[in-house]
């Protein structure tokens, strides 16, 4: 018997990868969670029938989430990763000595148990001592900040679910807020190329441009992810990714990466024309 | 609100839905219909059945000897409509699919013939306004009383409407809120005793009252206070669909069931929807089965919103603090009306603010207040994306409350019965120029519908300047003839 699981891109295109083993399956108080071990990239986290993390791919998205940021600010000493249950952008940050504090607000607590149980190479900086993690809505939790933070970094799921207060102008406008001067937000931006997802990743490019005096978009490509091509958001309102790009003070940190690197920066902010038209006028590729 | 009994046990078998049994029966048999509707169950207009739905088109039928017929009910709407009495503790219950708005013209016009007088608040709906025009009844308004510090119109005093009925022995009834559009009771016990007292019929405008009947941590509904009819919309907070609502009539008004019926049949339609019937049918079991709980998170919800919104600083979240016993005398905890005035924003604004910019709506906005109304159909990231959107607003926007207007409420001057006045010759002038005229219309902001200016008043400079303030801060105005409600119709 061969076992296939199929993510839906669209109605019309669906994405599958060949299954050895179903390893977990539950239903959380948010959310469906599921871990398949598959043939080509190893064991899959699979949330609400979406694909999530990769044990072969994961690398990229956690790379690009978080060093972009780190090579632009001059210090960054206390960090709010919003999401990001799975650890990956966890163990990235937890690589430089100088964070001094990460508050991680999480919503399911069980994702976290199961990539523990399951994604060990993934959740592996949970022990760090420079960790706070908090169960709630992440909505909820910025409410209440005041200028608090270098770094934000929003690893959310996708807009239908979950994660559908993280992609809105009330979310972005108090995530401004807890801010320090020269904070930089970063989010997972979704996808450029299907309908539903180049939507989405317009109308939070014209959320987040009214907000931020810098909201510029880069881009990576994830073999797991709907197309492939993956957009992140970088918005500050004090440093511009490219001009404030630091090299050397990053190549300083010494830290071995398998996508990210110096030259990649720059170029991950080249966008494909059709991708800007999309972001400043919300012109879909097929329009 | 201490009298209110805990739990009401039912007479009938609420676990019943007749109409939903009777039209699922329906759509199994799979008739061939050479009856109306002419799109026979979808088949006839594909593009509209793919939007609704094959399932929704199935049941949009014409009233036939199994599925009954709301004009002469002996079948299953019948036992639907008897099954709701049972659960809203009436003694007869009318389905209606015109809006509540029919049921309120109903209840006006069973009990007024021309000329007879009613008391009734001037904070009362379009409905109960335009319905005085139909009937000829005379209003015979009472001061629904101010709350000053927000600006808007109470539910009317005991003191008040006693001296109204002894001033007006010969009125026929009593129509009062319950609650007001702000969540606003009246002492309703005490009203319906004097009320009777003086042979009055008391008539109960429960549009925004649904889930009194369900809780009882809610005020006193009005079937509960003893009431002759009340006025629901089910579909309000209830959950049915949009334009369906109930009639209910207390245990005085049994005799006249009939002739309220003949009433309803004057104006109701003859194709009665059955979307909306069986909408009514189904919110109606919901609600008897497990509308307590249903409330009881309700009512946390918005509790929380409260407390939440009032910690952001500049708004206030008002509730049952507010109660005053007497023209507050109980507070309706599933609404959420905010208070924005302190903040330099009109609700207006903060209404305008919501939808463009976070893509949420809430009911309406005046001069110094928005509500938002928490139902049966909320869940905790709507609760939170509200307060974190006021936030942002209150950091984005915030100012002094200059030059901001501060009342909801208008005392009106009533110069000619609302009748004469709608039926009068008139011309039609641009508003500046109405000052000292008598208005043939009504003039709102819609929400939430009740008129600042109703046929028969007199246009006063106080009414002109709350229109340019309340179209300055961007409220929708409606009522008039003239759309872009620069013009209105005054007696010639």
């Amino acid at each position: 018997m061969e076992l296939w699981f199929e993510e839906h891109n669209t109605d019309d295109v669906h994405f599958a990868l060949r299954v050895k083993k179903q390893l977990f399956s539950q239903k959380s108080d948010f959310q469906q969670i599921d871990i398949y071990d598959t043939y080509e990239f190893g064991r899959v986290l699979v949330m609400d029938g979406a694909i999530m993390l990769t044990e072969k791919d994961e690398f990229i998205y956690h790379e690009m989430i978080v060093h972009v940021a780190m090579a632009v600010h001059p210090e960054v000493k206390k960090v709010l990763l919003i999401g990001g249950g799975d650890g990956g952008a966890l163990r990235e940050l937890c690589r430089y000595p100088g964070i001094e504090q990460i508050e991680m607000v999480e919503i399911d607590p069980l994702v976290v148990d199961v990539a523990k149980e399951y994604l060990p190479a993934v959740a592996s900086a949970f022990s760090d001592e420079r960790l706070n993690l908090i169960f709630a809505d992440g909505l909820r939790y910025v409410r209440h900040l005041k200028r608090e933070y270098d770094l934000l970094i929003i690893d959310s799921t996708d807009p239908f679910g979950p994660g559908e207060s993280l992609f809105t102008r009330e979310f972005y406008g108090n995530c401004s807020k807890g801010l320090r001067e020269g904070g930089i937000l970063i989010n997972q931006h979704e996808s450029p190329y299907y309908k539903n997802d180049a939507q989405e990743a317009h109308s939070i490019f014209s959320k987040t441009s009214k907000i931020f005096s810098t909201a510029r978009v880069y881009q990576a490509h994830i073999p797991t992810y709907p197309s492939g091509h993956w957009l992140f958001g970088f918005m500050s309102n004090c440093w511009d990714p490219i001009k404030d790009h630091d090299p050397e003070r990053w190549e300083g940190f010494g830290l071995k990466t398998r996508y990210y690197n110096s030259d990649l920066h720059k170029g991950a902010f080249s966008l494909p024309t059709y991708v800007r038209e999309l972001l400043t006028e919300g012109r879909l590729i097929d329009d | 609100m201490n009298e209110k009994e805990v739990t009401r046990s039912y007479n009938l078998d609420q676990t019943r839905a007749p109409l939903l049994q009777a039209l699922s029966e329906y759509r199994k048999k799979r008739v061939v219909s050479f009856d109306v509707p002419g799109h026979k169950q979808g088949r006839g207009n594909e593009e509209l059945t793919r939007f609704l739905g094959k399932d929704c088109l199935s049941v949009d039928v014409n009233s036939m000897k199994m599925l009954d017929n709301l004009i002469h009910p002996t079948g299953v709407i019948l036992e639907a409509e008897q099954l709701a009495a049972d659960a809203f503790g009436a003694a007869r219950s009318f389905f209606m699919v015109n809006g509540t708005t029919s049921s309120v013209q109903a209840m006006i016009m069973s009990t007024c013939l021309p000329g007879d007088k009613i008391i009734m608040p001037r904070n009362v709906h379009r409905s109960a306004v335009n319905a005085l025009v139909l009937t000829r009844a005379l209003p015979v308004y009472v001061d629904p009383s101010l709350d000053r510090e927000l600006g808007i119109p109470l539910g009317m005093s005991v003191d008040a409407v006693h001296r109204a009925i002894k001033e007006n022995p010969d009125a026929k009834a009593v129509f009062l809120n319950n609650p007001t559009y702000y969540g606003v009771c009246p002492n309703i016990k005490e009203i319906v005793r004097l009320a009777h007292e003086a042979g009055m019929r008391v008539l109960v405008d429960e549009a925004h009252g649904t889930h009194f009947y369900f809780s009882a941590e809610l005020p006193m509904s009005a079937m509960e206070a003893g009431a002759d009819m009340a006025a629901v919309s089910l579909h309000k907070t209830g959950g049915s669909l949009t334009q369906s609502s109930l009639l209910l009539l207390g245990p005085e008004m049994v005799e006249e069931g009939g002739y309220v019926h003949q009433i309803i049949n004057l104006t109701q339609t003859t194709s009665a929807s059955y979307l909306l019937l069986s909408s009514l049918d189904i919110t109606r079991r919901n609600l008897a089965l497990s509308g307590e709980e249903i409330y009881k998170r309700v009512i946390n919800f918005a509790n929380y919103g409260r407390c939440e919104i009032n910690e952001l600083g500049g708004y206030y979240a008002f509730g049952t603090e507010r109660c005053d016993g007497d023209a507050f005398y109980a507070f309706d905890s599933c609404k959420l009306p905010v208070h924005t005035r302190a903040m330099g924003l009109s609700g207006f604004e903060v209404y305008d603010i919501l939808r463009d910019d976070y893509n949420i709506q809430v009911e309406f906005g005046d001069m110094g207040n928005f509500l938002a109304i928490i139902s049966v159909g909320d869940r905790p990231v709507a609760i939170e994306r509200l307060i974190a959107a006021l936030g942002d607003i209150n950091t984005r926007f915030a100012s002094l409350p200059e030059g901001m207007l501060v009342n909801e409420y208008i005392e009106p001057v009533l110069a000619m019965a609302p009748a004469e006045a709608f039926y009068a010759n008139y011309e039609c002038l641009p508003l500046e120029e109405c000052a000292g005229r008598i208005s043939t219309e009504s003039i709102m902001c819609y929400p939430p519908g009740i008129p600042i200016l109703a046929p028969g008043e007199l246009v006063t400079d106080e009414v002109l300047s709350y229109i340019k303030e309340a179209k300055e801060r961007g409220s929708q105005m409606t009522g008039t003839e003239d759309p872009s409600v620069e013009n209105l119709c005054v007696v010639k």
